[in-house]
């Protein structure tokens, strides 16, 4: 999932410090996973804002808080909160990047700000309690060739290679030798599961760069039953 | 190697059979490369060519090229441009490979480059468009074909060898093996390796990559003082300076100015002169000394190893 992180409360609060007006709109999506983006955050920075206000004597503040499955569906969006939105000046999202945009986008004649900082698409250890970075959304997918490992998210420089001078006893430079390097787990699941072939193969550079901003026709209609 | 490919003294001296030594000069943070030509001097004598590094440990120092070309004009040394991926794309790669093409570079090092994040711009964004592989495979296409990684011809191509890089300390070292291999697949010519204390590492190391038959330099480090090896020690892990020799260069930390730089002297002859000589019985093609900073050390090492 898109891994997210709640901005600090007093950036947010120093967003929104000019409007007396906002809506809270959280995300059931991804970010409502892990109850950073959802109903119930929104219901908590709601009573924050309403508290910080009265403290610094900024006069009344008006919040009200909804949640939407995904922000980041235009009909969604447009459906759902058409009628919320007209009444308030400004818009925290709890949503990813994508979430804000979209509502930006299609509530373009409102001010909309990001209430999360959008970290990366990760897999969760819930008994670590931990998220990790696992796809950078290259494009062009190699975990066949990789033991299932992405070098290009996993290996500090993305490299297609081998390991590099960087590596100590499987550990990488970058962060204090405290994160795996890559390529040696590579190299110990090809290894295991007698796929060599695919460690030493060179892997040239990569063409056919998909450059950003990237779009997508959509080939598999979804069938509404 | 025919003859007729032979671009530089470097492979020259290695082709001909001598065991060469090549030197290290660091361009810093300055524009004034006054000290490291004094230093090109030093070496002159004694080695065949010197590297030039090229931001090491993810420093903003002096362009490596540009260094490289003032260098070899002014002490005419040969100079190893080493060249890291780290810093520019593939374009800025190309482009200052042509530009060392124009100025007499003749030998490259291609290094994949340490990450910015261990650097004095821990915030740089990195590049890494290629990795060393991929940029020994770039420049032998340069060279060999005069063409660039999408086939367009070059005018007047550039003559370099490439060489690369390898950790003898490397713990797994079987993957670091294997893509040295990778490397001299796709065309490196020589291999000059990190720092190694231990005659032992060198020869095993040596050993494993005899099949891809090409020379190698194994790197030494002679250490000017005690401050020096302990930073080594604590910050450059993956190769632990010998405790005897910590030890030794601690003892000698206290004594008086004079007294003490000939002790530390005469601790790291004790060390590399026999290392040396232990070398050239061995495969290698030579020895990679890394004195930066260092180079009183330099004649008497020389002399005594060559005895």
């Amino acid at each position: 999932m898109i891994v997210v992180k709640l901005k600090p409360f007093a950036e947010i609060a120093s967003m929104l410090g000019q409007y007396q007006s906002i809506l809270i709109v959280g995300c059931d999506g991804c970010s409502g996973i892990y109850e950073v983006g959802g109903l119930k955050r929104a219901e908590i920075l709601k009573q924050q804002l309403e508290i910080a206000r009265e403290l610094r004597k900024g006069g009344k503040i008006r919040v009200k808080t909804v949640s939407i499955p995904r922000q980041c569906d235009t009909d969604i969006v447009a459906n759902k909160l058409r009628r919320e939105v007209a009444e308030q000046e400004a818009i925290l999202s709890l949503g990813c990047g994508v979430g804000v945009q979209t509502l930006a986008d299609i509530y373009d004649d409102k001010s909309v700000f990001p209430g999360l900082d959008t970290m990366f698409m990760g897999m969760e250890n819930r008994s670590q309690g931990k998220l990790f970075e696992r796809c950078k959304a290259c494009g062009d997918c190699i975990l066949a060739e990789t033991g299932g490992i992405c070098p290009i998210t996993r290996c500090a420089k993305g490299l297609l290679n081998g390991p590099c001078g960087g590596q100590v006893n499987g550990k990488c430079e970058v962060y204090g030798y405290t994160r795996d390097c890559a390529w040696i787990l590579i190299w110990t699941r090809l290894k295991q599961r007698g796929m060599m072939n695919l460690f030493t193969k060179f892997r040239p550079f990569r063409v056919n760069r998909q450059h950003s901003p990237r779009e997508l026709e959509k080939t598999i209609s979804v069938s509404k039953h | 190697m025919s003859s007729g490919r032979i671009f530089s003294e470097l492979m020259r001296e290695i082709n001909e059979g001598r065991f060469v030594f090549t030197g290290e000069l660091e361009p810093e943070k300055t524009t004034d490369l006054t000290e490291v030509i004094e230093a090109a001097e030093a070496l002159k004598r004694y080695v065949v060519a010197c590297n030039v590094t090229d931001g090491p440990g993810a420093y903003a120092y002096m362009s490596s090229l540009v260094a490289s070309h003032i260098l070899q004009r002014e002490t005419g040394v040969e100079m190893i441009y080493q060249l890291v991926c780290r810093d520019r794309n593939t374009i800025g790669l190309f482009a200052d490979l042509l530009g060392a093409g124009a100025l007499g570079i003749r030998n490259i090092l291609a290094l994949t480059g340490d990450h910015p994040s261990v650097g004095d711009i821990p915030d740089a964004k990195p590049v890494f468009d290629l990795d060393s592989a991929q940029l020994t495979y770039m420049i032998r296409k340069m060279v060999d074909e005069g063409i660039d990684l999408y086939g367009n011809p070059i005018h007047k191509p550039p003559k370099f060898h490439v060489g690369v890089a390898a950790n003898p300390n490397a713990d797994p070292l079987e993957p670091e093996i294997l893509k040295l291999g990778r490397k001299v697949e796709v065309g490196a010519e020589f291999i000059q390796t990190q720092v190694v204390f231990d005659i032992d590492v060198a020869k095993s190391f040596l050993n494993e990559v005899n099949r891809f038959n090409i020379p190698v330099l194994i790197g030494i480090f002679p250490m000017k003082s005690y401050g020096v090896a302990n930073f080594f020690d604590k910050n450059i892990p993956g190769v632990p300076v010998p405790a005897e020799l910590l030890e030794n260069l601690k003892k000698a930390k206290g004594l008086d100015k004079q007294v003490r730089y000939q002790k530390y002297d005469e601790i790291n002859l004790e060390l590399f002169v026999p290392f040396i000589k232990e070398l050239k019985k061995t495969s290698a093609a030579g020895c990679h000394v890394m004195a930066v900073g260092y180079e009183r050390i330099v004649p008497k090492l020389f002399e005594a190893a060559n005895e």
